[in-house]
């Protein structure tokens, strides 16, 4: 498990290999506040290796998407699985992120 | 078959996963139920162990959660109980509401309620029991375990 973090001009792209759960969600929150606070605006968290997102993981994107929206930024997500979109879409978090099913969709005219 | 399996786990957040996968590898390919097993079953087990270690136990290690794996008649029943003092499910508001939506947690016990066909707590509030109803045929491994 980890995340790759990446720049695509001004884009931040962070990649979540394995799981985002209880375990390692800080570690993510951690990272992507680092960037934020580091004037970063623009961020896309990408799960295209990603197998499971548990509901503490859910909780650190809502809270991520908040202080990037107050700071005039905005947090997309892209690629994710079946199983991923149902969870998204039961906990209805599906209308509070702009998800895409690439990366490069979700970097496309940001 | 009862309590096919029992773990009795130490209160540590970073052995949800590897529990959650090893009773999910106890239990047979079950063909088109797969993503019951997969989703259903993974994302109930998983959030009942992380009230049970967050909120029950309070992050104490001294602590335990003991986990009960049946597989009876096409029904998978996890119990899975913390040492806490319990708490009542029905103060958990609704995370889909509007008000809620923006809010970082609650959805734990949602998404145990819509993804398994019954959830079921204890009086005192420590003990949830989870059950998916499978078609026949699938079964779980081995016996029980300390």
């Amino acid at each position: 498990m980890g995340f790759q973090v990446s720049q695509n001009g001004d884009v931040t792209l962070v990649e979540v290999e394995g799981q985002l759960i209880v375990g390692n969600r800080q570690e993510l929150k951690q990272r992507v506040l680092e960037q934020l606070e580091g004037g970063d605006r623009k961020f896309v968290i990408d799960f295209s290796n990603t197998g499971y997102i548990d509901s503490s993981g859910l909780g650190v994107l809502v809270s991520l998407s908040k202080k990037i929206r107050e700071q005039g930024g905005e947090l997309r997500l892209s690629n994710l699985n079946e199983d991923l979109r149902t969870l998204f879409e039961l906990t209805k978090l599906d209308t509070l992120f702009r998800i895409t099913n690439t990366k490069e969709e979700a970097l496309e005219g940001f | 078959m009862d309590n096919d399996l029992v773990l009795e786990i130490p209160t540590d957040i970073r052995s949800i996963e590897h529990t959650v996968e090893y009773v999910m590898s106890r239990c047979h390919d079950c063909g088109g139920q797969a993503r019951l097993l997969r989703l259903n079953f993974r994302v109930g087990l998983t959030e009942a162990l992380s009230n049970a270690m967050l909120y029950g136990n309070g992050h104490d290690p001294s602590k335990s959660v003991r986990v009960e794996v049946t597989m009876v008649g096409g029904r998978l029943q996890a119990r899975i109980t913390d040492q806490g003092t319990g708490f009542d499910p029905s103060s958990i508001p609704d995370p889909t509401a509007p008000d809620n939506l923006l809010k970082c947690g609650g959805r734990g016990l949602f998404l145990m309620r819509q993804l398994c066909d019954e959830v079921s707590y204890n009086d005192q509030g420590n003990e949830v029991t989870l059950v998916l109803r499978l078609e026949q045929g699938a079964a779980l491994e081995g016996g029980a375990q300390a």
